[in-house]
């Protein structure tokens, strides 16, 4: 066996849950971590409560609890993408300046946000296509770009059109110069870097499959950043 | 000074045209509704407003947009699936638009009520948002400098104020209340309930008296 193909750990690529299901198990008990809207916000599903994680929203709160239902819902318990959710025990409120500060002063562990590009240094584009006639809208995703100690980054490898959002250089306006740190799509793990895009793990595909998809030079990852168990 | 109003519209009544008018609340959560429809009524124009987004559905902020009051819009997220008269008054070239970075927004206002002058900030640095602005390399990273933003007035949403305008608030409304009480000239408050002075207690006080003008009470 190489060492390129023992990087596949699944026989197909991964499901939005399953892949959801692996951020969830890669981050560190007892961290603080904010959920981008969309697919980043299915990674709450799959935490377990003895990793003692402490969700951040951005609107002003950490100890954010699961969606809302019912009788629980309350048009003052909001989350950043404006949906009704409930307080954990230990919960606390702050005003958005607070907020931003907590995450703008490097104390977030981890924000997990989606994305239409990734370049092989870092950089991320995920709020505007730059079509000239859409309206722009930004959110809190510079600041979480620029602000957290990591950032991961949730996506299909390719768009419907079968090209890479893994590029060399971003085309779609950036929302932060070199900050993402980890890359999980439904093909790969990508860590990157200053040392360049190293692969983790792929999924129903070996390396040299996955290095014919993406135009960026990839590497096999380090051996101490290796998966630890099987997902 | 402090007045307790008997009205959302003596609340608003001095709200000139040209006006800065920051508005509290994310979404609908801490939107201060009631003032907002007085300031609708009171036949402001011509006004800039600071809110995060730029109006939901057919309500409040997005009113206001839609009869042409709102000459330029200051916030960070207008785009939304319900957001449908901002966008056709942005669309038609019918109104101004500054998009700020959440994070910026928000640090932007509370320097203004913190006699700030401006601040560098490594959000932005690199896009699109920061072309123009004066940067600078601090501790390796790359900054942009961001300036205050005033307002003439702020309109907020409360829960609770007491007799010398203490303020606390509920849960996620909170949101931009606190820093624009302090950023604005002038700070109008609707609140659920008013309770006597002495009827917070001062280690649980959110937003000081201090910053607060007018008090009114909406049920």
């Amino acid at each position: 066996m190489t060492v390129e193909t023992s990087l596949q750990t699944a026989e197909k690529p991964l499901g939005r849950d399953e892949l959801a299901r692996l951020v969830a198990r890669d981050i560190k008990p007892g961290s603080f971590v904010n959920l981008g809207i969309g697919q980043p916000t299915l990674v709450s599903n799959y935490l377990q409560p003895e990793q003692d994680i402490t969700l951040h929203t951005e609107n002003g709160m950490l100890g954010m609890g699961p969606e809302a239902t019912g009788d629980q819902i309350d048009g003052d318990l909001i989350n950043a993408g404006k949906i009704p959710v409930t307080e954990l025990p230990g919960a606390s409120y702050f005003h958005h300046a607070d907020s931003f500060a907590m995450m703008r002063g490097g104390h977030l562990d981890i924000c997990v946000l989606g994305a239409f590009q990734v370049s092989a240094a870092g950089d991320l584009a995920n709020w505007h296509t730059g079509a000239p006639d859409a309206i722009p809208a930004v959110g809190g995703a510079m600041d979480l770009a620029t602000g957290a100690k990591d950032v991961f980054v949730m996506m299909t490898l390719l768009t419907r059109e079968g090209a890479s959002k893994l590029v060399d250089t971003c085309t779609y306006p950036l929302t932060g110069v070199g900050c993402v740190t980890r890359v999980y799509t439904d093909m790969a793990v990508f860590l990157t870097g200053p040392n360049g895009v190293q692969v983790r793990e792929t999924f129903g595909c070996t390396f040299e499959e996955l290095q014919a998809l993406v135009p960026v030079p990839l590497m096999p990852v380090a051996p101490e950043a290796a998966p630890a168990v099987e997902p | 000074m402090l007045n307790f109003m008997d009205t959302v519209e003596e609340a608003v009544a001095g709200i000139q045209d040209g006006s800065t008018v920051m508005i509290g609340g994310f979404g609908n959560a801490g939107q201060p509704f009631e003032l907002i429809d007085a300031l609708m009524d009171c036949g402001a124009k011509e006004l800039t407003v600071v809110n995060n987004n730029a109006g939901q559905g057919d309500q409040g902020l997005a009113l206001l947009i839609k009869e042409g009051r709102v000459r330029k819009m200051i916030c960070s997220f207008p785009r939304q699936s319900d957001s449908w008269h901002f966008d056709a008054k942005y669309k038609a070239g019918e109104i101004e638009l500054e998009l700020v970075p959440q994070g910026n927004l928000a640090e932007r206002i509370r320097a203004a009520g913190a006699g700030i002058g401006g601040f560098f900030t490594p959000t932005g640095y690199g896009t699109i948002l920061a072309e123009g602005k004066e940067t600078r390399i601090i501790d390796g990273r790359g900054q942009v400098f961001e300036t205050p933003i005033h307002a003439d007035v702020a309109l907020i949403k409360a829960l609770k104020a007491d007799g010398k305008g203490n303020l606390v608030y509920r849960k996620t409304a909170r949101n931009f209340g606190p820093i624009m009480a302090a950023a604005a000239k002038h700070t109008v408050v609707q609140v659920s309930e008013i309770v006597p002075v002495g009827g917070l207690d001062p280690e649980n006080v959110v937003t000081p008296g201090i910053y607060v003008n007018s008090i009114v009470k909406v049920a």
